[in-house]
């Protein structure tokens, strides 16, 4: 379903180069659920923005159900993320002036989605994340935990094929970290193809697939 | 390329940001609009206005809608009195005033003159008026400041125009040195074609510097005759004012139709009213067109700065917004909606202000300058093409930063990065 093939990814200040990602070839099929685990700096966030197109790899080739990404345009990228992925942030990463209906739906109205039917699929995927009673709050109403559920929402509602999640739990409290994966785990029962960065082990056991990056290389991958 | 779906996302982030923006950062961005309409449309207006009051001064105050006057090579207009109740016979006439007009001079303290000392004295423009006629026609009473009007009987007694008058004048004028120690009350000594006669001052006037009263004097009208030494009605010249919607250049054809013609020259106001007037204005509009330019590039450059810093704090949420799949032109579209608001908000409130008081109150109430009482010219084709001028530059100043941001990399504006 999704393949990176040698990614190399460096950053240049000056004159010093910074190889990140020093060639990761990676694979994930459709419907697995897969743990990017590392220590700090390892380069699992890098790489997983390169996958989600978030980013441009130095040099490698990403590749999802048979396209070559390198070969798109900026716009062809940006419907792909739009149609294809959800994102969860480390941070929600919600608009802090649309309520969580609106920010759940909003992916869903630049796909020219009618706004009732939108609005539907919306409420459809804040009931699943158990937020069905907070349509109409902002961001600033919410407890982290909740606007951690809404991103999820506002990741799902348009049924991706990949969700990429990065570190979706570093900003939670247990409890609320713990409902986060919980809905995570439900996803992927239902069929979700999920790749998520986490540093966290405990979080990671969630995932079918385990895959650890050090030093901008892949040291491991297994089976949780 | 923008889409339809760029347009509405956009227009639906625009008023979800509008919605839930401080009032008063909001309130003081459309304060700032508004003063711009305000200065793209008001500083035209009023200087434009200035000279619109000095060209209504001689509508109102001398030639009316329509003026009869002597033929070049006459001295008088043949038939006056014929020509005068066909006037007052045709419709569409809400007043006539038949004027005998000459010129003379006018000499004060002759009496008490020492033989060697220059006199006191100024040639004048006599018009020999029916007081009444005149009164309903040019409203002349309601500009008496000093002693009062003529009335109707009265002999030997005459208004002057406070340009005759050197406590009132307003600078020189060629052949014109105005009269000291002239009071109402004062006597002074008129000659009209060599006939001399001793006069009574009844009334001094006050009007600006430009009015066609101002330098001119007003006497019965059968003393000014018998001074030229007229021996029948024939006057210089009789003004017309015309009812509300009647055409002035209709009517002139109409009266040149008649006959008339063959014995008067026959002119609109805007015929006779002299060259220098509209080319002032003209060169008064185009001052006001470089000063509002001004206006409009200081509220290009507001709007353009308010979106950019709008755009800077936000660019976390530009970078989200793209990340998520949300397109550049839809993120622009948004910017670019909010900029309109801030336009079109203050443009209404703008035209609101000045069609509904300020426009119709200093018509009421015109602003008295010097030379003229100034009013503020703002018709609705001039304004609407600076309300389109003001939303074009609001359109770019608002797009411009918002694509400058929008622009930048996708994973830096997320994370912040530089």
């Amino acid at each position: 379903m999704i393949q990176a093939k040698d990614i190399v990814k460096s950053f240049t200040d000056g004159t010093v180069v910074t190889h990140v990602l020093k060639g990761i070839t990676f694979a994930a099929d459709q419907g697995e659920f897969v743990a990017i685990m590392g220590r700090s700096g390892a380069g699992k966030s890098t790489f997983l923005y390169q996958i989600s197109l978030l980013d441009e790899p130095t040099s490698g080739e990403i590749v999802i159900d048979g396209k070559e990404t390198s070969r798109m345009s900026e716009r062809e990228k940006m419907r792909f993320r739009l149609s294809e992925f959800g994102y969860v942030f480390q941070d929600y990463a919600l608009l802090p002036e649309l309520t969580a209906l609106e920010n759940t739906a909003l992916p869903l109205y630049m796909q020219n989605i009618p706004r009732a039917i939108a609005n539907e699929k919306a409420r459809e995927a804040l009931n699943r994340v158990g937020l069905g009673e907070r349509l109409s709050n902002l961001p600033s109403q919410l407890s982290g935990g909740e606007q951690q559920r809404v991103s999820i929402s506002r990741a799902i509602a348009h049924a991706p094929a990949i969700l990429f999640a990065d570190e979706p739990t570093a900003n939670l409290d247990k409890e609320s970290s713990g409902v986060v994966m919980n809905i995570f785990k439900e996803l992927h029962e239902g069929g979700q193809t999920i790749i998520m960065v986490t540093h966290e082990e405990e979080y990671a056991r969630y995932a079918e697939r385990l895959v650890k990056i050090d030093d901008g290389r892949i040291i491991a991958d297994a089976k949780a | 390329m923008v889409s339809p779906v760029d347009i509405r996302v956009g227009f639906f982030l625009a008023v979800r940001q509008l919605r839930r923006a401080s009032f008063w950062t909001t309130g003081l961005i459309v304060f700032v609009m508004l003063l711009t309409f305000l200065n793209l449309v008001v500083v035209t207006g009023m200087l434009v206005g200035i000279v619109q009051g000095i060209s209504d001064q001689y509508r109102t105050q001398d030639t009316g809608d329509v003026i009869v006057s002597a033929l070049d090579e006459k001295d008088f207009i043949e038939n006056s009195p014929q020509v005068i109740a066909f006037i007052k016979s045709l419709p569409g006439v809400a007043g006539v005033t038949a004027r005998y007009v000459a010129n003379g001079t006018l000499e004060a303290n002759y009496l008490s003159r020492d033989v060697n000392a220059k006199p006191n004295k100024t040639g004048v423009v006599i018009s020999g008026i029916d007081a009444v006629a005149e009164n309903s026609f040019s409203d002349l009473s309601k500009y008496v400041h000093e002693g009062a009007y003529l009335s109707p009987g009265d002999y030997d007694e005459v208004l002057l125009g406070p340009q005759l008058i050197d406590r009132y004048s307003f600078g020189q004028f060629p052949g014109l040195t105005p009269l000291r120690n002239v009071y109402p009350g004062t006597k002074v000594r008129l000659v009209i074609n060599g006939n001399t006669r001793e006069v009574i001052v009844k009334g001094i006037l006050s009007v600006p510097a430009n009015s066609p009263l101002a330098m001119r004097a007003f006497m019965p009208s059968e003393e000014v005759r018998m001074l030229m030494g007229r021996t029948d009605y024939a006057v210089n010249e009789i003004a017309i004012l015309l009812t509300r919607g009647t055409d002035p250049s209709a009517f002139r054809d109409v009266l040149k139709r008649s006959g008339i013609g063959a014995n008067a020259k026959i002119r609109t106001f805007d015929d006779a009213m002299p060259n220098g007037i509209a080319d002032v204005k003209n060169t008064f509009a185009l001052i006001g067109d470089a000063i509002s330019s001004v206006g409009l590039v200081v509220a290009a450059i507001t709007i353009f700065i308010v979106i950019f810093i709008n755009a800077v704090t936000r660019r976390k949420f530009i970078g989200i917004l793209k990340g998520i799949g949300i397109s550049g032109a839809a993120i622009e579209s948004a910017y670019v909606f909010q900029s309109l608001f801030y336009a079109a908000i203050g443009a209404g409130v703008g035209l609101l202000f000045l069609y509904g008081f300020l426009v119709p109150y200093v018509g009421a109430h015109p602003i008295v300058l010097p030379i003229s009482n100034a009013i503020i010219v703002a018709p609705w084709n001039g304004t609407l093409i600076r309300i389109v001028l003001l939303v074009a530059a609001t359109i770019v100043a608002g797009y411009l930063p918002s694509r400058m941001i929008v622009r930048k990399n996708t994973l830096n504006s997320i994370l912040g990065r530089n």
